[in-house]
């Protein structure tokens, strides 16, 4: 008896430290990254370099709220508020100072960690429903306020003076939308990349043990408010870089558009879609929505009308009745099981 | 700034404030049955003014008459969501139950301006129009017929409460679901009869709303977020606490925008919000 | 030599209720103090007392000399005090072996060795076969020796359990006392609150017995099962339930 606890010790403790994903997996996601770095040689069209640079800059959205409502469980519905702040950090510092949105790009991500401790200490400790409720209502606050802001143009919002010169230190490219395209898959790439390495890493395992029980996880020696505040601030500077992106994309700033609940549900949804607090289930919601919205604006042409949202509606809706813990749970839990059954 | 100012902008705040409270009462009634936020709130006030909308455009029904109807129809819509959608949601985490009924809301705004365009559309010559002169103020008809029968309704709403066997049933449950279902009430059907309740009331504020109101389909959003508001304040569960919160919350906004500044009424509305949850958790009033 | 655990007056009222009052015990280095007492006497919240999770109105609590009276539960726990809870707390969607990781992160920031400590806490509690489950998963007493495997990954001096063997099967109470005590033979001091009598009379130095919040009995265990309050308390808890 004795003797088989130690040897099912001796062999848990040789046991690889991370789970595997199955060959399949790997490979499958090996010939996406494949296929990512060529796209724009493959398919030559703007319309598909359009495409493909929206899904980057939203699978970097989804994530960065997945970050808050995934690992640290907090559901905000303000999130457009970090993606204003992005947009306008290196617009109002290129525009009025001259200086390069490479800056602006950290500036915006400072300010929107600044932001989140503002917003999430006194929210934060507020439960589930309550900060929800408060987050959606700080995020109409914050767009009241730009477009009442004459310094940043109030309602009529800003523009990013066109350069033409040295495009990769003002990061704008009039020729082609390729340079925007391998800029936001590498942001994306990017955000991905340090999730992964948080969701392995002990802030990662603090989120998660706050996220699913508070009490217990103070019990164990975790500080659940700064852990919370802390996640809020990650998330909020990963939205900000997609602002700041999207600005220098579009060129224009539309406080109606940039703070507008819209972007905020659209985060929310796509990350539900595939998979709440799962690596690659933002990405995969925001492939499936993106292009859906897209095709949808073209097939519908200019009468105004959308149906994207509609259908985005139904899917989080039938999505949240059947599979409430989206696409992709299940697949990961698998790997995490390491093949034990249920 | 004159007296009459001030005087004009208190009965303003309070005509308004009592459709923000018929509104409130809906969502706070759902959330103490089965502590669910409606987040489609808004949404099904928008469908209740398109159906006073079209009902006067293609029946020529003014949107008094039609009352009835619309509460029926949003009563319907009410129970409908309830067996369709929430029943599935009960036992879901938290977030499936808030993005079920957000996405119900996306897809039902989104739905709206597919078939019937974002424009902004109004009722032309309803029955009641104009405005009277009391003294040296001047108030809407419209708003006043509204104000009057959101007041009736309360009082009905809170006559069923407290007066009928039903009405006891529905706010055992909302006190203590389990401790209801035990003494043997149908606490499932209770709930249909919330959904039911709650939508009928967002019927009466909305055909009020459509005599005097741009009918589009975004329309239920800022209604929905002072709702929320007024439900904090309240407390969620709580009839006679929407009623307040909602009227105060009009009152709030009304003189704000005349002492402060017209763009940052709703502001000082969201920031009375984040004050009160800050500080007292279960609002003003408690449940009930 | 001072105690491990000093608790003097702690009183604790929710509105008109009094909760804990005036309760003062302490308990030795190694040993294991039980408490017992009827429900609602109040013993779930003096551990709430003392672990930080609820702030006292009176009273002070001491850990080896330094006073911790009201200090947040983290901080509580960093200076090696653990708990587990009667109303089971796992984390639902970890797997059993990640919930015990981030016990054993209290000690590690190194992943690789907080996975062995918390292999190795998992083999104390017999759950080693079940690590890449989740702890949703798990049946009642599954989860109260994932709790306290999760606990004993951070390493404790002291641990506070809070009904071990309540609501478990009877077959697999033999091995929970089992376990408890080679915690004890480990060295760690343990305070359990505990109904089952039996199970007390065997594992308990002493015993601490609560009643409508009130301290009713003090000492060895013999002594305390013979004290008349005791027997009171629990006679007219036994007649209430019948």
């Amino acid at each position: 008896m004795a003797s088989d606890q130690a040897r099912m010790l001796e062999a848990a403790r040789a046991e690889p430290l991370w789970p595997r994903p199955p060959l399949w997996a790997t490979l499958a996601g090996a010939a996406i990254a494949a296929l990512l770095l060529v796209f724009p040689f493959v398919f030559t069209a703007t319309f598909h370099h359009h495409l493909l640079i929206l899904i980057c800059l939203y699978a970097l959205m989804a994530q960065s709220w997945n970050v808050i409502a995934g690992l640290s469980g907090q559901i905000s519905l303000g999130h457009a508020i970090f993606f204003g702040i992005g947009a306008y950090a290196s617009t109002v510092l290129f525009a009025k100072y001259g200086i390069t949105p490479w800056f602006g790009l950290l500036a915006g991500m400072f300010i929107s960690a600044l932001a989140a401790i503002a917003i999430g200490i006194p929210t934060l400790r507020l439960k589930g429903h309550y900060f929800a409720i408060a987050t959606l209502l700080i995020g109409s606050s914050v767009q009241i306020i730009f477009q009442r802001w004459e310094w940043v143009g109030a309602a009529s919002g800003l523009y990013v003076p066109i350069v033409r010169a040295q495009p990769w230190l003002y990061l704008q490219f009039h020729a082609s939308k390729v340079p925007y395209y391998y800029l936001a898959l590498g942001a994306a790439a990017a955000a991905y990349l340090i999730v992964w390495k948080l969701r392995r890493s002990r802030l990662g395992f603090r989120l998660q043990a706050v996220r699913d029980e508070p009490e217990a996880a103070a019990s164990l020696g975790i500080a659940v408010a700064k852990h919370k505040v802390l996640a809020f601030m990650i998330s909020a500077a990963m939205m900000s870089v997609a602002g700041t992106f999207y600005a220098q994309y579009v060129l224009v700033l539309d406080p109606e558009r940039l703070f507008s609940v819209d972007i905020s549900i659209i985060v929310v949804l796509m990350t539900v879609l595939g998979g709440t607090g799962t690596l690659w289930g933002p990405a995969l919601g925001a492939a499936i929505l993106v292009p859906l919205s897209e095709y949808s604006r073209i097939w519908l042409g200019g009468t105004g009308r959308t149906i994207d949202l509609f259908v985005y509606g139904i899917l989080i809706l039938l999505i949240c009745m059947w599979r409430p813990a989206g696409l992709l749970s299940l697949f990961e839990e698998r790997i995490r099981r390491r093949g034990g059954q249920r | 700034m004159s007296r009459d100012l001030i005087i004009q902008a208190i009965v303003s705040g309070l005509l308004m404030g009592l459709i923000y409270a018929l509104v409130a009462v809906g969502l706070s009634l759902i959330f103490g049955l089965m502590e669910i936020v409606n987040f489609a709130h808004g949404e099904f006030l928008m469908i209740a003014m398109f159906s006073s909308f079209w009902l006067w455009f293609l029946a020529g029904l003014d949107p008094l008459l039609s009352l009835p109807l619309v509460v029926a129809i949003l009563g319907v819509a009410g129970l409908l969501v309830h067996f369709g959608i929430i029943r599935h949601l009960l036992s879901a985490p938290m977030l499936a139950q808030v993005c079920g009924t957000f996405g119900l809301a996306v897809a039902l705004r989104a739905g709206a301006q597919f078939l019937w365009t974002p424009d902004f559309r109004t009722i032309a010559n309803p029955w009641i129009a104009g405005r009277v002169q009391i003294g040296p103020i001047f108030i809407g008809q419209p708003q006043l017929v509204a104000g009057a029968i959101c007041l009736l309704a309360f009082v009905a709403l809170w006559l069923f409460v407290t007066r009928t066997e039903t009405g006891l049933a529905l706010q055992a449950t909302s006190q203590d679901r389990q401790a209801a279902s035990v003494m043997g009430i149908p606490t499932d059907r209770m709930s249909a009869l919330g959904w039911a309740i709650g939508l009928g009331c967002v019927g009466v504020a909305g055909s009020l709303l459509s005599t005097f109101f741009y009918i589009f389909p975004d329309v239920g959003v800022n209604f929905a977020l002072l709702a929320f508001v007024a439900v904090a304040l309240g407390g969620f569960g709580s009839i006679l606490g929407s009623l307040v919160a909602g009227i105060l919350i009009g009152l709030v906004e009304s003189l704000g925008g005349l002492l402060v500044d017209p763009s940052y009424k709703t502001l000082i509305v969201f920031g009375l919000y984040l004050a009160v949850v800050l500080v007292r958790p279960n609002g003003l009033f408690g449940r009930f | 030599m001072s105690m491990l655990l000093d608790v003097k007056g702690l009183t604790k009222r929710f509105g008109g209720l009094t909760a804990n009052a005036d309760i003062t015990f302490d308990v030795k280095r190694g040993e294991i103090l039980g408490i017992i007492g009827p429900n609602g006497a109040g013993k779930s919240t003096l551990f709430d007392l003392i672990t930080g999770f609820q702030p006292p109105d009176a009273g002070e609590v001491f850990l080896d000399g330094r006073r911790i009276t009201g200090l947040r539960p983290d901080l509580v726990s960093a200076l090696g005090v653990a708990r587990t809870f009667q109303k089971l707390k796992p984390f639902p969607d970890l797997t059993v072996i990640e919930n015990v990781i981030v016990g054993a992160l209290a000690r590690t920031a190194h992943m690789r060795a907080a996975r062995d400590a918390a292999l190795e806490s998992l083999a104390f509690v017999d759950l080693l076969e079940k690590r890449n489950h989740f702890a949703r998963e798990l049946s009642t007493g599954q989860r109260k020796r994932l709790e306290l495997a999760r606990g004993l990954a951070t390493q404790p001096r002291l641990i506070l359990m809070d009904e071990v063997t309540g609501g478990v099967d009877q077959r697999t109470i033999p091995g929970l006392v089992e376990l408890v005590l080679e915690l004890k033979r480990r060295g760690v001091t343990i305070v359990t609150i505990e109904h089952n009598m039996q199970v007390m009379m065997r594992i308990a130095d002493r015993i601490l017995a609560l009643h409508a919040g009130r301290r009713i009995a003090f000492g060895a265990p013999e002594e305390v099962r013979k004290d008349a309050a005791v027997v009171d308390a629990y006679l007219g808890s036994a007649a209430d339930a019948a």
